[in-house]
């Protein structure tokens, strides 16, 4: 498992049969782990409905399923067809695009695994970044439930792009912050009061985004 | 794909007003067995829409859903295991769902749906 470098291209381009394989790996898994443990459940033990947005492997729903819940996952690149021969019971599979689809306040939480910066990516004039941005945070704030989570592990190429990303989510309703050296992003649904100590997008240390943030980031690869 | 997640599901196509509920045309439809969890069942209860439900369980070959339901009804345990079954055992394998206002079809292939739109849908 070698490292592999950063690159803007469409996901439908970059993650083609080989590199679905690839990406299917033990760091994915524990990022995947991370993500639930973000998502803050109720220890209930009653199952949840959750839904896993992807752009890669269909590995995820081996980890998925271990966690007892439902999952619906969202591919957006067409090569998982070939890498899903592998269902597990509990994960329910399909591709789509980023406007989801998805009925009303039925989803009690939502992970995402290094997919969302590729709607940052303007690969042709006729997508634009903001557009693609929107319509996503609105479909996904739409389906989850009041009170709900939604955990996006996040490569972004700068800092723009990280504040494109969490610009869009609040402005559609979400309360968010940067957890865990920044790698995630935790958003809620309708909890305003609780959350008004970080609704302007600060990390748990308080700090606002910084260029020092930029040094970190120019080292990030898909793997590491 | 199973009837947990079709329920879920509308058409996300441009100027569709209700995408709700996609009709399915099923062509091979899978058993599976899970485990059923009465509590689960019941959380689902208040999510499902039940009389698209229905009409997509009698679509994927099962005929022994109520009409109607009710709250009350989570107490029999017959109703709980049709419920189970119908909801999270049965699995579109190949076949399509269809938008109810465009008649656009999504094809599932493998038990996975494409509802990828083409660039004139989003």
């Amino acid at each position: 498992m070698g490292l592999i470098s950063k690159v803007v291209v469409p996901p439908e381009n970059f993650y083609d049969d080989v590199e679905a394989r690839k990406y299917t790996s033990f760091s994915h898994i524990v990022q995947i782990q991370r993500a639930l443990e973000l998502l803050a459940l109720p220890d209930d033990h009653v199952p949840k409905l959750l839904l896993d947005i992807s752009c890669g492997s269909r590995f995820s729903g081996k980890t998925l399923s271990e966690n007892g819940h439902h999952w619906i996952e969202i591919g957006i690149s067409a090569s998982m067809l070939n890498v899903a021969m592998e269902r597990e019971v509990e994960v329910d599979l399909l591709l789509g695009d980023m406007g989801l689809g998805i009925r009303p306040r039925v989803i009690d939480g939502a992970i995402s695994i290094s997919a969302v910066q590729w709607l940052c990516n303007a690969d042709n004039s006729s997508h634009n970044p903001r557009l693609r941005l929107k319509a996503f945070f609105t479909s996904l704030y739409k389906c989850l439930s009041n009170g709900a989570r939604a955990v996006f592990q996040v490569y972004p190429e700068n800092i723009d792009q990280c504040e494109l990303i969490l610009n869009a989510s609040m402005h559609v309703g979400f309360v968010g912050s940067i957890v865990r050296r920044k790698e995630f992003l935790v958003l809620t649904c309708g909890q305003h009061s609780i959350n008004v100590s970080i609704s302007k997008g600060k990390n748990e240390d308080g700090d606002s985004y910084s260029d020092k943030d930029n040094e970190d980031e120019e080292n990030q690869t898909f793997f590491k | 794909m199973r009837l947990i997640t079709h329920n879920m599901l509308s058409s996300n196509i441009k100027g569709v007003v209700n995408g709700f509920p996609l009709r399915i045309e099923a062509e091979k439809v899978m058993e599976k067995t899970m485990e059923m969890n009465s509590e689960f069942l019941e959380k689902m209860f208040e999510k499902v829409d039940w009389k698209a439900f229905v009409d997509a369980s009698r679509a994927m070959g099962y005929t022994e859903l109520p009409e109607e339901a009710n709250s009350s009804m989570l107490d029999s345990d017959e109703f709980l295991n049709r419920f189970h079954h119908a909801l999270l055992e049965l699995d579109l394998e190949e076949g399509a769902l269809v938008c109810p206002e465009t008649g656009r079809r999504f094809p599932v292939s493998k038990g996975i749906p494409n509802m990828l739109l083409h660039e004139d849908e989003v």
